[in-house]
């Protein structure tokens, strides 16, 4: 039947005039289209990195290095746990997974599990005959502690990006342990790297002066003590300490870190300012051990280690090293943000240039236009008049197209503009076959309302079936489917659902309404 | 308004079995010939699958690739390869796998940066560490494979399993023929190139539900007729149709390739092969093998009781 109830031309000229108006913002440049009043859509279609030029930085959160950690921490918690009450045990060790370790007095086991469950509730313990213990954490610690990691690491990530001023960046998770970082604008990533390849952990320890060097290189260290190198020189060789594993202060005590010149001698430095607890305790430290040294660690490197000349009261210090000013102003930076709980590796990086973004875009969308012009005018050639109507739906096509993306924020990259000319061809086929049935039903000697009816209503089953096949093909590859095939997926979903709207109804309506009116004796086809 | 010009006049009737043998032959020896190229010679993977370092650089005056070439073999990557790309300040570095893993991928591109020194612009770094490489290969198979299984299941559904079958056949051997030619000719095979697979394999089904529709109306139109036939006829009555959108899709797509600029070439070129391969193997692969799959030494249309299922009503 060629009646379209007037509720139903209704929706479909609201919904044409709504993608007209979502669509519009784009046309304005981005300082205007953000002034526009905030009930007017004023969303444009965000460009992704491939077309606006800017970093893509996929980073890893290394997982392993927590939980190694946190295994090595275990050690320690067993030293201390039995301490006091002397408790003795062997072949401390821990493994990869797990510390294990062996009880003199195996009748004592009991007590043993008592005192570590109160150091630690998560661990794991099994006691094992002959006084053999194994400890370990149940796999929901171990993913817990995984995902904290992961989520203060972007919470760093964030803050170290947003002190080096970048506009706009986008820090998501992916996956499990992964972080991806945009930084549309950003050419050259390389600071960025630095800035982001360095945990800065910081620790304030005392240096072990008892120890000897030599015995340390042999590797007979005290007890609770490390080796650890430093930048210093020393006759052509890199100086190590002999420092307590124990911090007496750490990093994340500190609330603000300046980079500065000393005035005295012009060198860098970086200033520091600790908080209530910092300052507190690293008076009464230094008030403790005036006279000796204090090793300043940064990753597992002594950046200094100065003498205590007298109690530091006032919760502020220096730290002097041989530092540049892009070194000095970083380590300010990097404390500022705070010490990311694990390492974080690059494990990809895809930057592309201002330049090549634009010239990008200039291409692909001249290509588009004349392909779109190219497509509008074969149309009128060999559909007349209703090769115009066709043109006014595929216009729409492409204008729903943009609306849909813009008001979902869907990012168009260069895949993308593929999945616009698919989505494009789609919309051309549609409108095709609906005109080719029409020409076959005039064939089979039908009136023109009978024949654009017939026309409509087969070609719908077909439209349906193709686009569906399609559709389905495009979602699939939108879940499974990563980076370049999603932004293809998403273009070509949007144009496909577009294309069923504007054949299906747009078309239908402009050829519906011309019939009623001019009532022809026969189809213009 | 002027009277439109037609190029399809009339329902032609071609016999497009007539060769049906001929192209079989055709198309399993393009298949044969692309699984020994790929199992033989392999695919050159670009940056995206293989790992590694691409660097699109833009030197100040014309590019020097000499004297580029030894500064960067100085530096002992492994296997280096430049290029010229579109113009003569415009080089393409492509650097090899760092055996140990994503830090050397990494310290190898801050060396390259330091070595050509300053005044290059870089247009276009992209590093892809091997665990990433990986995971994409496996990433695009899977989700290309899972389309392929999701049309399937569509065209089953709505055509029957015959039509399913053998319309995933007809993609398939479009998707092999594609990456096959890019394992003959040791072309890049990077994710664009996968993006366009997938695009020809889209195009490719469309054209061939178009046919299938018409194959399941005419069977209810005509009862007793060849099924040989009456996929012929169906062919034949979608042929002004064929030759439209095609054709119109052909220009567009030239269009993109001529003007689309160096990065789009490579999508656009895979594109130009798909929708002639498409409308091929929609004819001359689809067609004749969905009437193999229904007993072609049957005069019946198809086994009695199976009816094909019924159309949507709009």
């Amino acid at each position: 039947m060629l009646h379209i109830p007037r509720w139903k031309a209704a929706v479909i000229i609201i919904a044409s005039l709504a993608g007209i108006l979502f669509a519009a913002p784009n046309l304005l440049p981005r300082q205007m289209a953000d002034q526009l009043p905030t009930w007017l859509p004023h969303q444009q279609i965000s460009l992704g990195l491939d077309l606006q030029g800017g970093s893509h930085l996929l980073l890893e959160v290394d997982t392993g290095a927590i939980t190694r950690e946190r295994i090595a921490n275990l050690q320690d918690t067993v030293r201390t746990a039995f301490r006091q009450p002397q408790i003795g045990y062997t072949d401390l060790a821990a493994g990869a997974e797990s510390v294990t370790f062996t009880l003199r007095e195996p009748g004592r086991a009991e007590e043993a599990r008592r005192l570590l469950r109160a150091a630690d509730a998560d661990v794991e313990i099994v006691v094992e005959a002959g006084g053999k213990v194994l400890l370990r954490y149940p796999e929901r610690v171990l993913n817990d502690i995984r995902r904290a990691a992961v989520d203060q690491s972007i919470e760093i990530v964030r803050r170290r990006v947003d002190e080096t001023g970048t506009k706009e960046p986008s820090i998501q998770r992916q996956g499990t342990d992964r972080i991806l970082l945009q930084l549309p604008g950003v050419d050259d990533p390389e600071r960025m790297k630095q800035l982001l390849g360095r945990t800065a952990k910081m620790t304030f320890r005392l240096v072990d002066m008892n120890a000897s060097l030599e015995d340390a290189r042999r590797g007979r260290l005290p007890p609770g003590t490390e080796l650890l190198p430093s930048e210093d020189r020393e006759g052509g060789q890199q100086r190590s300490y002999v420092v307590q594993r124990r911090a007496l202060v750490s990093g994340d005590m500190l609330t603000d870190a300046r980079a500065a010149t000393n005035p005295q001698t012009g060198e860098w430095v970086v200033n520091f300012r600790f908080d209530s607890t910092g300052s507190r305790r690293f008076g009464d430290v230094t008030k403790a051990n005036v006279g000796k040294l204090f090793a300043i660690v940064l990753d597992n490197k002594v950046i200094s280690a100065p003498v205590i000349r007298e109690p530091i009261l006032g919760g502020s210090g220096q730290i002097s090293g041989s530092f540049t000013p892009q070194s000095a102003n970083d380590l300010a930076l990097l404390l500022r943000a705070g010490a990311l709980p694990a390492p974080l590796n690059v494990l990809e990086e895809r930057t592309v240039g201002p330049d090549l973004g634009s010239d990008s875009i200039r291409s692909g969308t001249i290509a588009c236009i004349v392909g779109y012009l190219l497509i509008c005018l074969l149309m009128i050639v060999g559909y007349g008049f209703f090769g115009l109507i066709a043109n006014i739906a595929l216009l729409m096509n492409l204008i729903i197209t943009l609306a849909v993306m813009s008001a979902l924020q869907a990012t168009l990259t260069l895949p993308g503009i593929a999945g616009l000319v698919l989505g494009l061809a789609m919309a051309v086929d549609a409108n095709v076959l609906i005109y080719e049935r029409m020409r076959e039903e005039i064939a089979n000697g039908r009136t023109p309302f009978s024949a654009a009816d017939a026309g409509f209503s087969r070609a719908f089953i077909t439209i349906l079936d193709s686009n569906l096949t399609t559709l389905i093909a495009a979602v699939l590859l939108y879940i499974f489917g990563s980076g370049p095939m999603r932004g293809f997926a998403v273009t070509l979903s949007i144009g496909i659902i577009a294309s069923m709207f504007t054949a299906i109804s747009l078309t239908r309506l402009l050829v519906v309404s011309w019939l009623r009116w001019a009532r022809p004796a026969q189809l213009p086809l | 308004m002027f009277k439109p010009i037609r190029i399809v006049k009339k329902v032609p009737n071609v016999d497009f079995f007539r060769f049906h043998k001929l192209c079989f032959a055709l198309s399993a020896f393009m298949c044969i010939a692309s699984v020994v190229s790929l199992a033989t010679l392999g695919l050159n993977f670009g940056v995206d699958f293989a790992g590694g370092i691409l660097i699109e650089a833009r030197t100040p005056a014309a590019a020097d690739l000499a004297d580029m070439r030894t500064r960067i073999n100085n530096l002992d990557l492994g296997d280096v390869a430049l290029q010229e790309f579109g113009s003569n300040r415009d080089v393409l570095i492509r650097i090899e796998r760092q055996g140990a893993g994503e830090k050397e991928e990494m310290a190898a591109v801050a060396k390259v940066r330091d070595a050509l020194g300053a005044g290059v612009e870089y247009r276009r770094v992209e590093v892809v560490g091997p665990k990433v490489g990986a995971e994409l290969i496996r990433g695009g198979i899977l989700a290309v494979t899972l389309s392929l299984a999701g049309i399937m299941a569509y065209m089953a559904v709505r055509f029957g399993w015959r039509a399913g079958l053998s319309g995933v056949i007809a993609i398939l051997h479009d998707c092999l023929t594609t990456v096959g030619f890019f394992s003959i000719t040791q072309a890049q095979f990077d994710l664009n190139v996968l993006a366009a697979v997938v695009t020809i394999a889209g195009f490719s089904i469309n054209d061939t539900v178009v046919i299938d529709d018409r194959i399941r109306e005419n069977l209810r139109k005509y009862k007793s007729m060849d099924f040989r036939d009456l996929i012929n006829r169906s062919v034949n009555e979608t042929m002004a149709r064929t030759v439209v959108t095609n054709g119109l899709v052909f220009l567009a797509v030239v269009s993109l390739l001529i003007l689309g600029g160096p990065v789009l070439f490579g999508f656009s070129m895979a594109m130009t092969w798909g929708v002639v391969l498409g409308t091929y193997s929609t004819i001359y692969v689809a067609a004749p093998l969905e009437w193999y799959l229904a007993g072609r030494g049957s005069h019946h249309r198809h086994p009695p009781g199976d009816e094909a299922p019924a159309a949507a009503t709009p």
